[in-house]
């Protein structure tokens, strides 16, 4: 037997659709198997990772609170990832902006500043752009391989804010305890929508949204990304520089990825600590991919990635489930999103009994 | 700090890497890019610990700790020969999914404790002076990675199998033209891999901590896939690649312990650091002329 | 029609070696093959005629057993079988030698032929015997050169080797003499003679009627997928071929006033590093193309020519004062500099190069339109004005689309070309550079863009033609020069050239070669 893959004539919306949801149905069923074997009901897992995240208003907020970062990192990844280019340094990127950002904050504290928040944000975002630029140019100057090394700069981030949160910007008065000073109001991010968690970088991610929305379906900019990715022989022919776009989206990754660092811990955290991220640059790749790259899609998977975060830690508590089950249910959506894909873009056929 | 313990240490601290990365070269060579290592060693490491400490047999831990890698490399076989996939993504895909099943199987067998697995001295050559000790008195697995080298170099210069894998890698249009078996051939080399990356990890649990911890792998799976670029794809490079960042991560170690002033976070950044500049030298001196296999993480698609 | 039958008990010489009854096989709407019937016989070099698109590669695969035949049964040596995969057919004596080698880049001459061979061969025993081969048929080979170094003869040759070596009884040639000078051509036909006067036959297939008529002594001709007529080729006329081939009359070139005027392109010692050890270095380069001109670059595949379309293109920048359109020195400027100067180009690769194989055409319009102010304003692209222009393109220039959008990978060949040559001449470049207008294109299209290069010509604009197919440079070029390893000949008027001095020219042996 041998199998032949060849490329689909017409590829239908609706099995675009189709493909990333029958995809989160397979990994949650493959979940359910994996849960029952610990011993516990799927059907009471159900409850606390899907029911519970939605069922009250407080844990609703949370959902927000959680996916907000997921949309900003994932939307910025699909600016990479449509060019074909692959930035796995995300993480790096918030930790820098959540770290820069939160310098802001602690410099500012005790003065009379009536409002430092925007510089947070504004610094972050920088801090992560030029984070996102270091990769970049590495892999267009010398041709360095972009995922090794926004991988090891992921390190590199988390050892630097480590450093600093031990050293030179821990709370002087914090009893040694390994964290900065708490951020005074006028560096915290205001509420939004009347909650007392949603802040305001939601506010931030849906004006992200919009506007990559206008960008990929009608201009020429998101035409070059595409067409960089897709055929990049025939992108190069049409004048676009692939140099300069991976500068421009690397930067761009970078400078949301840090916007949503500086937003979580001027706007969730609220100080700056040794470990900022639960792992939101590395979710954030599953996040774009199963939202096929496109904003609403990114949307609404990064809206199932929380729930899941939090579903995580609820069962950790309460069904006595570990942590890394969530890690590994990623990583294994990942692997099915990207089978689905597939899926959808190419024919399948056995051919019994030969090969060649 | 004898020098001499610090030479030892350094062959231990090498070997995960060279035994993983001899995987990743075969893999690749066969031209499937599979960025799982880190996954597949974690894998390997929890696997191999819990059933070394169930089954209280260092051989039957090996064993699983390899089949671990297999297995979970089998995951990405279906994903990109499959599917035809994106490797790439696949290959990080399948990091997050190994470190995350890893911490579950290895979460119960935290705190836990095994007797590393003892030296095997080697009569005569471990009396040498200076070097006898430092080199000929380690674990059968140094010297296991030494002669899979030497056995990978001659199979995939000198055997036909060895032959067909590089024409495989090198351009699978021709290959299946000549009716090459492609996608057998590319599931045993991303087997193969699977296997060698299980057991680096296994290495790392029963040999060189005794024990169990999250992120024991610290990044170590990345680092075998670019020593394969700067082994340029050849297996006795990758000997010289591996005991270079062996060397920079037990100097670290060192000058942690030495308490020079240096901030741990600096030191514990320097094998990321020397990576990236590895990586930067390496393009900047290969230029475009890489060398890679041809196919080398191209989907398989037979269109006819 | 029915086949001399032999008796039971062996004399099997009058019978065919190998016979296809009513193949047939279909991919989706299309049927590529139609109730074939194809008799070979033992010694004979047999010609498959046909224009791209014809069903000839079809065929070929499913006698190569690539690929599995919907209907119809093929006799081996009198006797049926399932031609089940090409390690299958090898083992029968079947050798094929690919339009498109099947070759590995980074491995060796002999590592080349070792692995294509079954499990008896060793590197060594293969290293042996290329020896022998090359002494018997003058095909020379260096075993243990990389592929890389080769080439395209030298390629061929070991393509023709790794069949040699099973001791075939049919070898298939695909368009052999594509990627071929004159000369090497004629050694090629003088080692395929000598190979079916030992017995082997030979399955010949091309769409150049010249060479068919000098050596093939029975020919198939294919049209759509249909056998049309199985003939002498030397006993019927070239035109008549031609005209069964292509199923209508080929009509002739218009000619038109040629009185060059002022310079347009003007290339001035230029030179290109190679960025990698598989591309050419061009050195000095001089040349002028000027306003109502068509000249001609003539050259084997891998001379220098896509570099040299990359330098003039602007996707390779070369040194100050090497590249000037109409005068301005635009050495240093890209693509797009280039195209506002009034330049257009259509690149070889005509699926990923000239157009994103998954775009729609309206999307691949945007490819050198981008800077058009009706299409793209502000940043955004207007998909309405696109469309419109993608669909004047169609029409203007006899596009066959399946729907009004297609995506660029939906189109045959021909229609795509004719779609990239349409859509950078709609606008009406002062200077035109094509590399290979016609390569793989049907007949009927071939026909159509030669004429629009020449009409652009009338209109006064400046073109240059790269292109492999001497013929195709003789029609419609003013002046030809001549390509190898990076060096350009001088530029002379087409009637000075004869064949034979192009082809020294090509394997830079040549009187210009020698003092350029």
């Amino acid at each position: 037997m041998r199998l032949e893959l060849s490329p689909r004539a017409n590829i239908t919306p609706l099995m675009r659709l189709a493909a990333p949801i029958a995809a989160l149905v397979l990994a949650f069923a493959i979940a359910a198997i994996v849960i029952a074997f610990y011993g516990k009901s799927p059907l009471q897992a159900f409850d606390v990772y899907i029911v519970g995240s939605l069922s009250d208003s407080w844990a609703l907020q949370e959902l927000l609170v959680k996916a907000t970062p997921l949309i900003l990192i994932a939307i910025g990844l699909s600016y990479c990832f449509r060019s074909n280019l692959w930035n796995i340094g995300a993480e790096g990127q918030f930790v820098i902006g959540g770290l820069f950002g939160g310098w802001i904050a602690i410099a500012t504290h005790g003065g009379e500043w009536s409002l430092v928040w925007p510089y947070v944000l504004l610094v972050g975002a920088v801090a992560g752009a030029v984070y996102g630029f270091i990769p970049a140019i590495l892999k267009v100057r010398f041709g360095a391989n972009e995922i090794l090394t926004s991988l090891m700069l992921v390190n590199i981030a988390q050892l630097f804010l480590d450093y600093m949160v031990r050293g030179p910007l821990k709370d002087p008065k914090g009893m040694n305890f390994p964290q900065s000073v708490t951020f005074e109001d006028a560096a915290l991010l205001p509420k939004v929508f009347g909650s007392d968690r949603v802040h305001f970088g939601l506010i931030l991610a849906i004006i992200v949204v919009l506007i990559t929305m206008v960008i990929v379906s009608r201009s020429i900019f998101g035409y070059r990304l595409r067409i960089t990715g897709d055929a990049p022989k025939a992108a190069s022919f049409a004048g676009f520089s692939s140099k300069t776009t991976t500068i421009i989206v690397f930067c761009i990754s970078g400078a949301l990825a840090g916007l949503a660092g500086a937003s979580e811990v001027a706007g969730q955290i609220g100080q700056l600590q040794p470990t900022i991220s639960p792992g939101y640059g590395f979710s954030a790749v599953t996040v774009a991919f199963l939202g096929r790259l496109h904003p609403v899609g990114i949307v609404l998977s990064a809206l199932v990635l929380a729930m899941v975060m939090i579903g995580g830690e609820n069962a950790q508590i309460m069904l006595k489930l570990p942590l890394d089950l969530t890690t590994a249910f990623q990583g294994l959506l990942l692997l099915i999103v990207l089978s689905a894909d597939a899926l959808v873009s190419y024919k399948f056929r056995i051919v019994r009994g030969r090969r060649g | 700090m004898s020098y001499e313990l610090v030479l030892f240490t350094i062959v231990t601290a090498s070997t995960p890497f060279l035994l993983a990365a001899l995987g990743e070269l075969v893999t690749e060579r066969a031209g499937v890019l599979n960025l799982g290592v880190e996954g597949m060693m974690a894998m390997g490491a929890a696997c191999g610990f819990a059933a070394a400490i169930t089954f209280d047999s260092n051989a039957i831990g090996v064993l699983v700790g390899m089949l671990a890698g297999m297995l979970t490399a089998a995951v990405f076989a279906l994903a990109v020969l499959g599917f035809a996939a994106n490797q790439v993504g696949c290959g990080l895909a399948l990091t997050i999914f190994g470190l995350g099943v890893a911490g579950m199987i290895g979460n119960r067998f935290v705190g836990l404790r095994r007797i590393q697995i003892a030296p095997t001295e080697i009569p005569f050559l471990s009396d040498i002076p200076f070097i006898g000790k430092a080199l000929f008195s380690h674990d059968i697995f140094v010297y296991v990675s030494i002669i899979l080298t030497v056995l990978v170099a001659w199979f995939l210069s000198r055997t036909r199998l060895g032959l067909m894998l590089r024409s495989v890698g090198e351009n699978h249009v021709s290959a299946q033209a000549l009716g090459l078996p492609v996608r057998r051939i590319r599931l045993g080399a991303i087997l193969f891999g699977g296997a060698c990356s299980g057991l680096a990890g296994v290495y790392l649990s029963l040999v060189y901590t005794g024990f169990w911890a999250a992120n024991i792998t610290a990044s170590k799976g990345w680092i075998a896939v670019l020593l394969v670029v700067f082994a340029a794809w050849r297996p006795v490079w990758l000997v010289v690649g591996a005991y270079i960042f062996g060397a920079a991560s037990v100097l670290q170690l060192h000058a942690q312990a030495a308490q020079l002033g240096i901030p741990s976070q600096l030191l514990s950044s320097v094998p990321y650091v020397v990576t990236i500049v590895v990586l930067v030298i390496l393009a900047w001196v290969h230029g475009r002329n890489a060398g890679g296999p041809g196919s080398l993480g191209n989907p398989y698609i037979t269109d006819r | 029609m029915s086949a001399q039958v032999s008796d039971s008990f062996g004399a099997v010489t009058s019978l065919p070696l190998v016979e296809l009854r009513g193949i047939c096989k279909r991919y989706g709407d299309l049927l590529a093959n139609n109730d074939i019937d194809l008799r070979i016989n033992r010694g004979e070099i047999h010609a498959l005629l046909g224009e791209n698109g014809a069903g000839k590669s079809t065929l070929v695969k499913i006698l190569y057993g690539a690929v599995e035949p919907s209907a119809g049964d093929i006799l081996w040596e009198g006797k049926p079988i399932a031609m089940g995969s090409p390690v299958q057919a090898r083992a029968l004596g079947i050798g094929m030698v690919f339009q498109h080698f099947s070759l590995f880049d980074n491995l060796t001459v002999a590592e080349n032929i070792t692995v294509a061979l079954g499990k008896d061969w060793t590197l060594q025993s293969v290293r042996t015997e290329i020896g022998k081969i090359s002494a018997d048929y003058g095909l020379s080979l260096e075993p243990d050169r990389k592929v890389w170094t080769l080439s395209a003869g030298e390629r061929q040759r070991i393509e023709i080797v790794r069949c040699l070596l099973q001791n075939p009884k049919i070898l298939i040639l695909d368009e052999p003499t594509s990627v071929l000078t004159p000369q090497e051509a004629d050694k090629l036909f003088e080692t395929l003679e000598q190979l079916a006067a030992k017995g082997c036959a030979i399955l010949y297939i091309s769409h150049r009627l010249e060479e068919v008529r000098r050596i093939c002594s029975s020919a198939t001709i294919l049209r759509a997928g249909k056998v049309i007529a199985t003939l002498d080729p030397r006993r019927n006329s070239a035109r008549d071929i031609a005209a069964m081939m292509v199923g209508i009359e080929v009509g002739n070139i218009s000619p038109r006033e040629h009185a060059p005027k002022e310079s347009m392109l003007k290339l001035n010692k230029l030179a290109l590093k190679s960025e990698t050890i598989h591309e050419i270095a061009l050195q000095d380069i001089d040349l002028e193309v000027h306003c109502g001109e068509i000249v001609g670059i003539a050259g084997v595949a891998g001379n220098g020519q896509s570099e040299l379309f990359a330098a003039l293109s602007g996707e390779r920048l070369s040194r100050r004062g090497m590249v000037s359109i109409e005068e301005r020195d635009c050495s240093l400027d890209g693509i797009t500099t280039r195209r506002t100067l009034g330049a257009a180009f259509v690149p070889e690769e005509r699926l990923g190069h000239a157009a994103a194989p998954h775009y729609t055409l309206s999307e691949n319009t945007l490819i050198s339109h981008r800077l058009d102010s009706n299409v793209v304003s502000k940043g955004m692209v207007s998909k309405e004005a696109a469309r419109k222009l993608a669909g004047e393109i169609i029409r203007r220039f006899d596009v066959r689309v399946p729907n009004p959008d297609p995506e660029a990978r939906m189109l045959s060949g021909g229609n795509l070309q004719k779609f990239v040559i349409g859509r950078e001449i709609i606008s009406k470049p002062r200077l035109l550079i094509v590399d290979q207008p016609t390569w793989g294109v049907d007949a009927g299209a071939a026909h159509m863009i030669r004429q629009a290069l020449i009409n652009l010509a009338a209109y006064g604009s400046a073109i240059l033609v790269i292109s492999q197919d001497l013929d195709e440079l003789f029609e419609i070029s003013d002046r030809i020069a001549v390509i190898h390893d990076g060096k350009l000949s001088t530029a002379n008027a087409t009637e000075s050239w004869s064949r034979e001095a192009i082809g020294l020219e090509m394997m830079g042996i040549g009187q210009e070669g020698k003092h350029s």
